[in-house]
């Protein structure tokens, strides 16, 4: 999938002369991946679980960030693993996409809604932990049963169409989210260094959400579209079904 | 990156004939006309799609073909000079820098336009900035032969904006007005200033060594070994020691500025330096049978 570092680049290039060979996971690697992809499939359930059982409880919608709060730090946190599987090559992804991925969710969960207290009442908690719920239901299911060769047409279908609603949705939760921290990050200086100090250095916590906010305008059309195209290519054949209204 | 099959007909009784299989390239799916634009920089032919670019010294008599050749084409894409990068690349940080120096409007608060730092460490930190740049331009302009004439165009602006970016960032904190000397003032300074000096003469003493290797307008490729200047020695024990030299200026002007972004730019630098020194040292050993076994990329003995 990824090209080799030496394409495009000048014209008597790098060594590598046999194209790499495509390592897959041994059978231990195998078995350590299907017991994470299960272990996680089960946490985010536990998470939409939660979620479920707070809202028949309380009747409304309000504060339920505070009943799922620690396993989604749990599981969450732990997809850090899965950046380590990209490294150590059971896992045939990029690094830097995984990495990416792995931290701009482990920033909102931790730097923004841990952090920013007054944000956890906030309904665009619930937007996007939904949304991500949903997507990590599905998306470690799917690589469980990919591992076993046993895939469902329903599990492929639902990780290549679902998204089409959750992934907007869970972006607006975010920047809807980090938006209402913006005032209290201002007013406390949470996170911000200013000059004078030994290390010459500044920092300004508040600066740095908006211009991640911003960041999102150009990645986030890129990464809704590749999805869309992985999604021709893989759904490609059933262009007919899915033309259902 | 399209790849296009070229059908040759090589005459061997006649080697200068090479007859292009007009039929064969009108079949191909998607085929236009060489385009006069894809000048000889921005080729790659190979032998085969998945393998190495063929040289421009490749002569079609000596390559593994019978009296048709299959070579395939690659456009590499606009292309242009590494001269003109590194120029460009080097220009920018001498001059932001500067600008910064100088307090030019519009980056601090209006009451310190045009004034200068009181301490004398952020004027020297200004003189070592300046010069180390100012002998990378002299170095591409004099002393360095390229292997390759040209890398792709848009180098050119993840480059720019490396360079750029950094030199503004750190120039930024050195050169403010609530800028912070070193803890240990003047002992460090100094111990700072001699660290980049000797890292600077090293770094050009193996730039140097390295353009002796080689001479002009030819491409060869040698082992590099210690000669009689002292700063050389360290290729007994490194494959790259001008990164080893760079990686040590670099940790000076940390030292000089005590200042986080110039730490920044230092652990990055580093990090790309060792990709490239470890790729560098891997060439030499497919390359070189007896290459000296006590060498390591960057660093000695460590990595």
């Amino acid at each position: 999938m990824s090209a080799p570092a030496s394409a495009g680049t000048s014209k008597a290039a790098h060594s590598d002369v046999a194209p790499k060979k495509k390592k897959g996971p041994g059978a231990l690697a195998t078995a350590y991946l299907v017991i994470y992809n299960v272990v996680m499939t089960a946490g985010w359930l536990v998470i939409a679980v939660g979620l479920v059982r707070a809202y028949l409880a309380r009747g409304s919608y309000h504060g339920l960030y505070y009943s799922i709060e620690k396993p989604l730090k749990f599981f969450q946190t732990g997809a850090i693993l899965e950046i380590l599987h990209c490294a150590v090559g059971i896992v045939p992804s990029s690094v830097v996409l995984t990495g990416f991925q792995v931290m701009s969710r482990v920033f909102l969960t931790w730097a923004v809604t841990h952090s920013v207290r007054e944000v956890q009442s906030e309904d665009s908690v619930l937007l996007f932990v939904t949304a991500w719920t949903v997507t990590e239901i599905i998306r470690y299911s799917f690589y469980t049963f990919s591992l076993l060769n046993h895939l469902p047409y329903l599990i492929k279908w639902a990780r290549y169409t679902f998204f089409i609603v959750l992934y907007p949705m869970g972006v607006t939760g975010e920047l809807l989210t980090i938006y209402a921290a913006l005032p209290y990050v201002q007013k406390t200086g949470l996170y911000s260094v200013t000059l004078p100090n030994k290390y010459n250095f500044s920092f300004d916590y508040h600066t740095f959400l908006i211009l991640t906010m911003i960041s999102y305008i150009p990645l986030f059309p890129q990464l809704y579209f590749h999805m869309m195209r992985q999604r021709k290519k893989v759904l490609g054949h059933v262009e007919d079904y899915s033309k259902v209204e | 990156k399209l790849l296009y099959q070229l059908l040759f007909i090589y005459d061997h009784a006649n080697p200068l004939n090479i007859t292009v299989n007009m039929e064969k390239l009108i079949q191909c799916p998607v085929f236009s006309l060489p385009d006069p634009q894809w000048y000889p920089a921005r080729q790659s032919i190979r032998l085969d799609p998945k393998g190495k670019s063929l040289k421009d010294e490749d002569v079609l008599q000596n390559l593994p073909v019978g009296t048709t050749a299959t070579f395939y084409f690659r456009d590499l894409g606009a292309q242009i000079s590494w001269v003109t990068v590194f120029l460009t690349e080097y220009t920018g940080p001498l001059l932001i820098y500067l600008m910064f120096y100088f307090r030019v409007p519009f980056i601090y608060a209006p009451k310190y336009d045009f004034t200068t730092s009181k301490h004398w460490v952020v004027h020297l930190a200004c003189m070592c900035h300046s010069f180390h740049y100012v002998k990378r331009l002299l170095e591409t302009l004099f002393v360095h032969r390229f292997s390759h004439g040209t890398m792709p165009l848009r180098n050119i602006f993840k480059n720019c904006s490396y360079y750029w970016g950094f030199a503004a960032w750190m120039a930024y904190y050195i050169n403010h007005p609530l800028y912070t000397p070193p803890i240990y003032g003047e002992q460090q300074i100094r111990l700072a200033l001699i660290i980049f000096l000797f890292c600077q003469i090293g770094n050009f003493s193996i730039h140097i060594a390295l353009r002796n290797l080689r001479p002009p307008g030819s491409k060869t490729r040698k082992i590099p070994y210690p000669t009689k200047n002292p700063f050389t020695w360290i290729f007994l024990l490194v494959s790259c020691p001008n990164y080893t030299y760079e990686l040590g200026s670099w940790l000076g002007f940390t030292l000089m500025t005590q200042c986080v972004p110039v730490a920044f730019f230092t652990l990055v630098g580093f990090i790309q330096m060792t990709v490239w020194a470890k790729g560098k040292h891997r060439s030499y050993l497919k390359e070189f049978r007896d290459y000296p076994p006590l060498r390591s990329p960057i660093l000695p003995f460590i990595l």
